[in-house]
């Protein structure tokens, strides 16, 4: 296991190589440098999943300590790194996609000027990911967790000549660090209850010191709640996300829809003892993904922008995973993380592809007619739309969806199955209406063709990966407790059926709506009730507006009204009133021999005075 | 030592002098008033000194007054340098000319 430190630090070598190069290497030494660690680091993770394979899949966990990182009093924390079955599913997903996306990018970013910038930064974000996935204390986690914020903030941010960039990068480093802020306040709760930060010493404890549902568990699964819809964008802290497409889409693909996004996902797994000796906190986790599900299908629905589509969609996603967690089905939300990593990175990559050959036009109905001059693109798209819509039996995402759908239901959650349900067809509706626009219809774009091998490859791999993904077995099985579904034998076929059903009539209904001459659908969205709902779903149902009145306006009438700090005038009325003394003592000081002389006379009357008297 | 002068007398006289020389210095603006009216205050302190001495037969009185004597000898050295000095700078002997060090 000696090779497990060498995952987290190839990637941090190899930043620290192209961040100290200061862009004069070639590109092509860049490219070697970036996207070799990260395979490097894949490879490891492959090698070390082979070869300790049977004892994961028991329920094993490799933990290797790298040495001392403090101690204080009882709290210790150590590099520990530990490699389990979730930790390596993750780890196959960060490094395995993460080397896709890196080879893709090498072809996508050719030109730029910040070529070597944009892989230091990247190779930043695999080592601080792989960091967060293997952490075996929770200080660690929290490290490789603000260490793929600051990624991310970089990354979005990465085109900083547009101001508008950096406004999309700082909201969403603000949006998330509310989440990080609770995670820090819920590290310190689980510390003073239960004496340790160590993530499985803690999970040991945890039922031994709480018993269920007490308020102390329910605050900490809150807290750690908090974090995690932080950085997975579920409501109430999801407007980041869609701004966060300001950024090259392969970051896009591998931070905020592959990895960085399903951190609290891993997180509330990983912790997952706790949530379960917190009965409320589980079911808000299914509340906000069943509600995030919603919404964010609503909005990606009225969505122009091909990117911002796809970013709805991954809040959608992520949503399901939310709530196969919320409901205690926690290896099928790992399972959806890991087929969504999949075809969620596919249509991502695709996308680049396609705004690339447009000419960075990101608006769909500027597009169409794309299927003859972008016939690898098309193809990544109708693979990863129909994992993503989950159209039954031939798709990966299909697997997963079901599973978590037949978890709910077994669950006896009837109102989040119908929100599941519905969320599908929305998924379908939104994921063939961009299809159909971009694809079909006549051509309006005189679209380049693209080709190379760092831009075919990542794409069939991840398109064979999209559909026969599905059959992969996660050990995750000794690890994980069995969700509420998996007693009921046989299992019934009926959820499967209509989860299917509905996401091939959600393709269909955006077909007929979509495609054609989209005759009633425009008179639709030209009545008024129509206009309105309309615009209120492309600003993600009015989040951003809200967030708006009730914190950040405030928040500017206040910084303006302390334009001149209030505590600063209280304090600087000390010298302003020992100054103005001074003005007045200046006036005793004329410059006359004689009123010296009278001063000293009547000193020395006074004094003899108060001598004679006392 | 019949028929002296009540020390009193003596002490009053010596307290007018000194209070007139006081006045004299508050007053006047010519510097070498100023400096008249000084030796009238020291003066009126020697008075004080020698009838005090006398009053109780003691030699201290009689040995303060030659100090004062020496001192205002100094004092008058030294003033008169700076008359000297204050006339060729500002041309004048009036006091309120030499305010620079106002404020």
């Amino acid at each position: 296991m000696s090779l497990l430190p060498l995952v987290v630090l190839l990637p941090l070598l190899g930043f620290i190589v192209l961040a100290f190069a200061r862009g004069r290497l070639p590109e092509r030494v860049a490219a070697t440098i970036g996207v070799g660690s990260v395979g490097l680091s894949a490879g490891l993770i492959v090698l070390l999943g082979i070869s300790n394979f049977d004892g994961i899949a028991a329920g094993g966990a490799f933990t290797q300590s790298l040495g001392v990182w403090f101690r204080v009093g009882t709290l210790e924390a150590d590099f520990s790194l530990t490699l389990d079955g979730l930790s390596l599913t993750l780890m196959a997903v960060v490094t395995g996609i993460g080397f896709l996306i890196h080879l893709f990018a090498a072809w996508y970013m050719r030109g730029d000027d910040g070529y070597t910038r944009f892989f230091a930064y990247m190779n930043l974000f695999v080592a601080s990911m792989s960091c967060l996935v293997l952490a075996g204390n929770l200080p660690l986690l929290y490290v490789g967790w603000e260490g793929v914020g600051l990624a991310s903030y970089l990354l979005i941010g990465f085109w900083y000549r547009d101001p508008a960039n950096c406004d999309a990068a700082r909201k969403a480093f603000v949006v998330t660090r509310i989440g990080d802020t609770a995670l820090a306040i819920g590290l310190f709760v689980l510390f003073r209850d239960l004496g340790t930060l160590d993530i499985a010493q803690a999970m040991t404890n945890a039922p031994l010191v709480w018993t269920s549902a007490s308020p102390a568990a329910t605050l900490a699964a809150f807290l750690v709640l908090g974090g995690a819809v932080g950085k997975s964008a579920q409501l109430p802290l999801q407007t980041w996300l869609a701004d966060a497409m300001a950024g090259p889409t392969p970051v896009s693909a591998l931070i905020h829809a592959a990895t960085m996004v399903t951190a609290g996902v891993y997180l509330i797994a990983r912790t997952h003892v706790l949530f379960d000796l917190a009965p409320l906190a589980r079911d808000a986790v299914a509340v906000v993904g069943a509600a995030t599900l919603l919404i964010a299908g609503f909005s990606a629905l009225a969505q122009n922008d091909i990117k911002r589509i796809l970013a709805y969609s991954t809040m959608s996603q992520i949503g399901y995973m939310f709530l196969a967690l919320g409901v205690g089905a926690w290896s099928a939300a790992i399972f959806h993380l890991v087929t969504h990593a999949f075809f969620k990175a596919l249509l991502f990559l695709a996308a680049g592809a396609v705004i690339l050959a447009c000419h960075h036009e990101q608006n769909i109905y500027a597009m169409g007619g794309l299927r003859r001059r972008l016939p690898l693109a098309f193809a990544s798209f109708v693979v990863g739309g129909s994992a993503l819509a989950a159209l039954p039996l031939i798709t990966a995402g299909f697997y997963s969806k079901d599973e978590i759908l037949w978890q709910v239901y077994a669950g006896g959650h009837g109102a989040m199955f119908a929100a599941g349900i519905f969320g599908a067809m929305l998924t379908a509706l939104y994921t063939f209406r961009l299809i159909v626009v971009v694809f079909f219809g006549p051509a309006k774009i005189d679209a380049h063709q693209s080709r190379g091998f760092a831009y075919a490859l990542p794409l069939y791999v991840l398109m064979a990966l999209s559909l026969v993904g599905g059959a992969l077995h996660l050990p995750l099985a000794a690890l994980l407790p069995a969700g509420p579904g998996a007693h009921e034998d046989p299992r019934s076929v009926g959820v499967a059926v209509v989860s299917g059903a509905i996401s091939i009539g959600g393709a269909v209904l955006a077909v007929m709506l979509f495609g054609g001459d989209r005759r009633w659908l425009g008179a639709l969205s030209r009545s008024p009730l129509g206009s309105v709902v309309g615009r209120f779903w492309r600003e993600g149902c009015g989040f951003d507006d809200l967030y708006q009145r009730i914190f950040v306006a405030p928040f500017a009438t206040l910084a303006r009204r302390n334009r001149n700090d209030v505590i600063d005038a209280l304090v600087l009325s000390v010298p302003r009133l020992l100054t103005a003394l001074h003005q007045q003592a200046i006036r005793s000081q004329t410059g006359q021999v004689r009123w010296y002389a009278t001063s000293i006379a009547v000193g020395a009357v006074l004094i003899i005075a108060v001598a004679a008297l006392s | 030592m019949g028929g002296s002068v009540p020390l009193d007398h003596v002490l009053i006289l010596a307290g007018l002098l000194f209070s007139l020389g006081l006045f004299g210095v508050l007053v006047r603006r010519n510097i070498l008033f100023v400096l008249m009216s000084i030796e009238a205050m020291m003066n009126s302190a020697g008075l004080a000194f020698v009838a005090s001495g006398s009053r109780w037969a003691e030699a201290d009185g009689q040995v303060m007054f030659v100090f004062v004597l020496s001192l205002a000898g100094a004092e008058a050295s030294v003033g008169l340098a700076l008359v000297l000095q204050i006339y060729k700078r500002f041309a004048t002997l009036d006091t309120d000319a030499a305010s620079a060090m106002r404020g």
